[in-house]
């Protein structure tokens, strides 16, 4: 994976994960359904304007709080490709690259993004291009460690060829 | 090279011959700690993997806390997924769901000694900090990995030195330290590093109290809080294991990229604020606030010291008749202990509710939901909107000592004033 492409949906700072996955429906046994609640408190729509806007760009501390991995799951049903954010709870930045979703710790600022922006990702390069904005933002490449996971799609994909 | 805690420990766990921040590691896990997740998203990941084993069965602490007994059929549907998956792979330590709430059960049963590895599918699995081990909280494909492996990648972090000096005033307790703390340095002042508690302040905490600290570490984003060990932890130890283990202390000079300095004797209630366990307010801003709820309990503040301050404050009083009281003790074993002291007979005269041993109303799951516009003070760890129930109820997060004082006069209380 050298690149991803997509459309800017923008939060906030410190999304927790009981912002994306409340808690009343984590018991629910089809991960589809959960989907539907996903960030239900922030957005009522969010299942539908994720549609289209399928790269999330956010603030501080993206995915803070519990370490329920739905977080990340409802997303990956969601279509969202990529989260770009000033800076990742722990547990949930491992919980993204483990599924193979790039995590991209960015710390961008006000005038670089708007939501609807169309983006473009060049993980290798430590580049975003914003073509609604015809500007290049920097960031730091993940470690090769990190990528390769992602290049996978997964660490389980990663442990699987090693056992 | 010199190490700190962490340090050391991962150095013991791994392969390599030295260790410095930001460095990839793999590492040996001694324990693992799974929850209903099990039957959530870690049965669907292992399942990708496609293996009839795990890799070591007595490795894995099984046990039900979040919904039991189940309110719901979907809950009731999880445990049945999770009890099949334990069966299958042969769990050893099965816990079942009458023992209690994870982190206190597995202290309790001596499967946090110091100088151990252990993850868990919680993100207050760093509670066993406070035995001088490492731990942390792990999402379902760690969990995965480790199952199939017994180890897993950790990036080195680096350490924060917390250096505690004085004792705790009167009716303050380790929560009120905690909070602070997180107010301080903000929910993102420690994302990723490991905070090891330091000095003669941290000396005079009870193990309890260190709990609390250890618990609420991540609530700064933190990937580890670790205690000095001591002659209290020995003690506490002694009475529940014969297994080995060995102290882990920091070198003279290693290297801390911030250190901390907090006297306990300054000290004062806090509470933490919707929406925010970093949103902190000194107890005089938030006097006189009407409360629907108090809540006791949880992994964070439902342990003997906790209960005793509540009874104190408690005995003789009564729960005020807008507010109502909600008593869970963090296992079966505190449980019982505070039958013995009569703790339980003072709770349900003062009109509280006691609840059986579960996460339960922290995360808005059962016994104690949150209706609309409704205010609680809690003693739990997270405030986040909707997290005990209702999107538009409140939650102020604070000490058993403040829940059971706001409890008596059904507005926030400064609890110094009822000791």
């Amino acid at each position: 994976m050298e690149k991803v492409e997509g459309f800017v949906y923008m939060m906030g700072n410190d999304i927790n994960t009981d912002d994306i996955v409340p808690s009343h429906c984590l018991t629910l046994r089809d991960p589809y359904e959960m989907a539907q609640y996903a960030c239900e408190v922030i957005d009522s729509n969010f299942p539908q304007n994720v549609e289209k806007l399928n790269i999330i760009v956010a603030g501080e501390n993206f995915g803070c709080g519990s370490s329920r991995e739905e977080a990340v799951n409802v997303f990956k049903i969601l279509g969202i490709k990529a989260i770009i954010a000033k800076s990742f709870a722990r547990i949930y930045f491992r919980n993204l690259i483990n599924q193979g979703i790039p995590g991209i710790t960015c710390n961008w600022n006000d005038d670089d993004f708007s939501e609807g922006d169309h983006i473009e990702i060049l993980l290798q390069k430590g580049l975003i291009k914003n073509f609604s904005k015809n500007k290049t933002i920097s960031f730091d490449k993940l470690p090769e460690f990190l990528f390769n996971i992602i290049e996978e799609n997964g660490i389980l994909n990663k442990i699987k060829k090693e056992l | 090279m010199a190490y700190t805690i962490c340090e050391k420990i991962l150095l013991e766990h791994s392969e390599v011959d030295e260790i410095t921040p930001g460095q990839f590691i793999e590492a040996e896990i001694d324990m693992v700690m799974v929850h209903e997740q099990l039957g959530g998203r870690i049965h669907e990941e292992y399942k990708k993997l496609d293996l009839d084993y795990v890799w070591d069965p007595n490795k894995i602490f099984f046990i039900l806390d979040h919904w039991v007994p189940a309110p719901t059929i979907s809950a009731a549907q999880m445990h049945q997924v999770c009890r099949k998956f334990a069966k299958k792979y042969k769990f050893v330590h099965n816990m079942g769901m009458n023992e209690g709430i994870c982190h206190q059960v597995l202290p309790e049963k001596g499967f946090a000694r110091p100088g151990m590895l252990i993850v868990g599918s919680d993100s207050h699995t760093t509670t066993y900090g406070a035995f001088n081990c490492l731990s942390t909280g792990i999402g379902a494909t760690d969990v995965s990995v480790v199952f199939a492996t017994g180890k897993l990648w950790f990036k080195v972090p680096n350490s924060y030195k917390i250096h505690l000096s004085g004792e705790l005033p009167k009716a303050v307790m380790t929560k009120d330290f905690i909070l602070k703390f997180i107010g301080d340095i903000s929910t993102k002042g420690a994302i990723y590093k490991s905070l090891e508690f330091h000095g003669k302040g941290a000396e005079s905490l009870s193990i309890d109290g260190r709990m609390t600290i250890s618990n609420m570490v991540v609530e700064a984003g933190a990937k580890f809080g670790i205690f000095l060990p001591d002659k209290k932890l020995e003690l506490w130890l002694k009475k529940i294991t014969n297994k080995p283990y060995k102290f882990v202390i920091p070198d003279e000079d290693a290297s801390y990229e911030r250190i901390f300095e907090y006297n306990l004797s300054d000290l004062i209630p806090v509470v933490a604020k919707p929406h925010s366990p970093g949103n902190i307010a000194d107890i005089s801003e938030v006097e006189g606030i009407d409360i629907d709820q108090a809540f006791l309990g949880s992994c964070t503040n439902g342990r003997m010291e906790d209960l005793r301050i509540a009874a104190t404050i408690l005995n003789g009083n009564k729960v005020n008749q807008k507010t109502r009281l909600i008593i869970i003790p963090a296992s079966k074993k505190i449980y019982l202990e505070a039958l013995k002291e009569g703790l339980i007979e003072v709770f349900i005269k003062a009109g509280a509710v006691i609840g059986n041993s579960t996460c339960g109303p922290c995360i808005g799951g059962h016994l104690g939901v949150l209706g609309e516009d409704e205010v609680c003070i809690s003693s739990t760890n997270r405030n986040f909107v909707g997290r005990m129930g209702d999107p538009t109820s409140k939650v102020y997060l604070a000490s058993p000592a403040t829940v059971a004082a706001s409890a008596i006069k059904g507005k926030i209380t400064d609890p110094r004033e009822m000791l």
